[in-house]
């Protein structure tokens, strides 16, 4: 067995400049280790698709190198690669059975005709695609073609499975009950997958670790908790979940706290690496869910900003309230609806927002 | 609603059909009558119903049935040698430039095809400008031939029906999806087993409409012979043609359109079957 540290896919410096012109990726440093599940999370055109074809040898790197297993790969021919790929389009062969399309795989390796049986036997079952083996792909729904395209990359045992927004084109439950079991199938074959998305609740509840990925670049990467919690970047904090993001002068700094001033008398203490200038201007961040609502300014070292109510949005389990604060900032407020508590503010009222020191985040100002 | 819903179908059949009808069924229906009388053209010919012609037809020419088959398979084999590269390089390595090249491929057919056999002929003939210096010049000997010879027929026909592959083949190969090629090397197939196992077996519906449009004009073509060919190189397209237009014997020259028909018919229902229909007649959908 080979250490949970060990290194499945490394990219170092990897960038790709198609012949059109478009650079997808620059200069990605990346390390997937060994059955982990990676999530490349990113809105469109980012580079996520280009970063899978770069794995699998579908395209070669402009710059940097890619390595498997610590081997380097440039130059190795896809069909070469012990990776395989579940296509987002699933790319399933139209001409064949079910049975022959997760065979493929198998059969270009010579492997025995009889482990081939056995092997894509116990691929359809773990997929629960039992009894449609001779089917034709055109004669299978959504969800099924799926599975087929899952089965079809899993039967190989390959050292990393790259998937490319796998349950994309799925409605919401199916890709739920897949989300699951595609979870499941990890865990039970200790695979590594790098898994392509956009959809940030997919890549956090699914993921051991993700890279926030923006214009061919890395944001951020790290556990969900990390990237959701401490979002390294605006771009990080906007993109995964929501933020509200407020700004001001730094009054003081100690003990590795920055005191922001934030409107005429808002004033928000945040954690932050390394020196910071006073009389610099800081940009932070706050998740909705971490802020109270209240008549009178908070004490005990809590981070405090006046506003106005201008929005109260009510969600059934919980209420909304949007609050300009004196600054002119637009912040959201998420309030769970706990059993005997009425609406605490309406719209107009004049508020202080509240929350604890350690729950807003410094964001590194853009490059 | 329902009444006129009903009635749009053979609304819409109707003048195809109709064409049909006046321009195919009747005309056939007629050469099938004719095929079974018997007389000649000065005494007129009377409905006997016998079928003489055709055992006469069969035994008199079945070496140029023979023949003539044998040529248009040539041509067909040729043809599918020739136009599945060319259609191949076209539909995934030409890039933006798909349609011209097929253009280019196809400009030599704006121009008719009597015109350019006989060109062939102009150029190919034992003192033209091919054969003249070469012969001249001892590089062939002085009795080497290219016309009237077999070579000479069946090049012709490949020529002539070339097009009637590349299309269909073409239109195969451009509509398959290239991400079916980088699934099988995904999948560990190298080049020859991605083109063995995925792009051959999705191209096979374009070989198969590309080979009956090709060899059944072929087989029954009388141009390239008359034109490229000798003595020894009759088609029964030119028996046919010889016998009605020349001899005036229509019954004999119908009872053999009816066999070369039937021959036809036969060769690519065998060839279909033995294909299987699942794999050929239902185009796999991308
Ligand atoms: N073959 C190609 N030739 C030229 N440019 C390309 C090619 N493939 C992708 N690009 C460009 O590279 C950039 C990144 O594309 P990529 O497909 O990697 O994005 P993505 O993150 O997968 O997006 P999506 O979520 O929409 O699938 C885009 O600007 C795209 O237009
Ligand atoms: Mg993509």
């Amino acid at each position: 067995m080979t250490s949970p540290q060990a290194p499945a896919v490394e990219l170092a410096g990897v960038a790709k400049t198609y012949r059109s012109g478009t650079t997808a990726v620059r200069g990605l440093d990346l390390t997937v280790h060994e059955g982990e599940f990676f999530s490349l999370l990113g809105p469109s055109g980012c580079g996520k698709t280009t970063t899978l074809r770069l794995i699998a040898g579908f395209e070669e790197p402009t710059a940097g190198e890619v390595r498997l297993h610590g081997t380097r790969v440039t130059g190795v021919p896809a069909h070469r690669r012990d990776v395989n790929t579940v296509f987002q389009s699933y790319a399933l062969f139209p001409h064949l059975s079910v049975f022959e399309n997760v065979a493929f795989g198998l059969r270009r390796r010579r492997v025995p005709r009889g482990e081939i049986a056995a092997r894509v036997g116990a691929m359809l079952e773990t997929v629960e695609l039992t009894g449609l083996e001779r089917r034709r792909p055109r004669e299978l729904s959504g969800g099924q073609q799926q599975r087929v395209a899952l089965a079809r990359a899993l039967v190989n045992r390959p050292r990393a499975l790259l998937l490319d927004e796998p349950l994309g084109a799925l409605d919401l439950r199916l890709r739920q009950a897949m989300q699951v079991s595609l979870k499941r199938i990890q865990r039970e074959v200790g695979l590594t997958f790098v898994y392509v998305t956009h959809d940030q609740g997919e890549a956090l509840t699914m993921s051991d670790r993700i890279a926030v990925l923006n214009d061919g670049r890395i944001e951020q990467v790290g556990t969900p908790r990390e990237v959701y919690e401490r979002p390294a970047t605006r771009f990080a904090a906007s993109f995964v979940g929501t933020s509200n993001l407020l700004a001001g002068e730094v009054a003081e700094v100690a003990a590795g706290r920055a005191v922001v001033v934030h409107g005429a008398d808002g004033r928000i203490e945040v954690p932050v690496r390394g020196a910071v200038a006073r009389g610099r201007r800081l940009e932070l961040a706050v998740r909705p869910e971490k802020i109270s609502l209240g008549r009178a300014r908070p004490g005990g070292g809590l981070c405090g900003v006046r506003g106005t109510v201008t929005e109260v949005v009510y969600l059934g389990t919980a209420t909304n309230y949007n609050v300009t604060t004196s600054a002119g900032a637009d912040v959201v407020v998420f309030r769970q609806n706990a059993a005997s508590a009425d609406e605490v503010a309406a719209r107009g009222d004049e508020v202080w927002l509240s929350w604890e020191p350690d729950h807003s985040y410094a964001l590194e100002t853009a490059r | 609603m329902p009444f006129s819903r009903r009635l749009a179908p053979y609304l819409l059949v109707l003048p195809g059909g109709l064409w049909l009808a006046v321009f195919f069924v009747v005309p056939v229906a007629m050469m099938a009558s004719l095929s079974l009388q018997t007389g000649n053209l000065i005494d007129g010919f009377r409905q006997t119903f016998h079928w003489q012609n055709y055992t006469d037809g069969l035994g008199t020419y079945g070496d140029t049935f023979v023949r003539s088959l044998w040529y248009g398979l040539l041509a067909t084999i040729l043809c599918i040698a020739l136009a599945y590269p060319a259609a191949y390089w076209i539909a995934f390595r030409a890039g933006r430039r798909k349609s011209s090249y097929l253009l280019l491929l196809l400009i030599p057919y704006f121009v008719s095809f009597v015109l350019r056999t006989v060109a062939w002929k102009l150029v190919l003939t034992d003192n033209g400008p091919v054969l003249g210096p070469l012969r001249d010049h001892g590089i062939v000997p002085s009795d080497f031939h290219v016309l009237d010879t077999t070579t000479a027929v069946v090049a012709g026909l490949t020529y002539t029906y070339l097009p009637f592959m590349v299309l269909p083949v073409y239109v195969a190969l451009e509509r398959l999806d290239p991400r079916l090629i980088e699934a099988a090397h995904d999948l560990h197939a190298d080049r020859t087993a991605a083109f063995a196992r995925v792009v051959l077996p999705l191209s096979l519906p374009g070989v198969f409409a590309g080979v009956v449009m090709t060899f059944v004009p072929a087989s029954a073509d009388y141009v390239n012979a008359e034109i490229l060919g000798g003595p020894r190189n009759t088609m029964i397209g030119n028996v046919i043609q010889a016998q009605y237009f020349d001899d005036g014997a229509y019954p004999v020259a119908s009872a053999l359109s009816f066999t070369l028909m039937a021959i036809l018919l036969a060769g690519i229902f065998l060839y279909a079957r033995a294909l299987g229909t699942r794999g050929i007649l239902d185009t796999p959908t991308p």
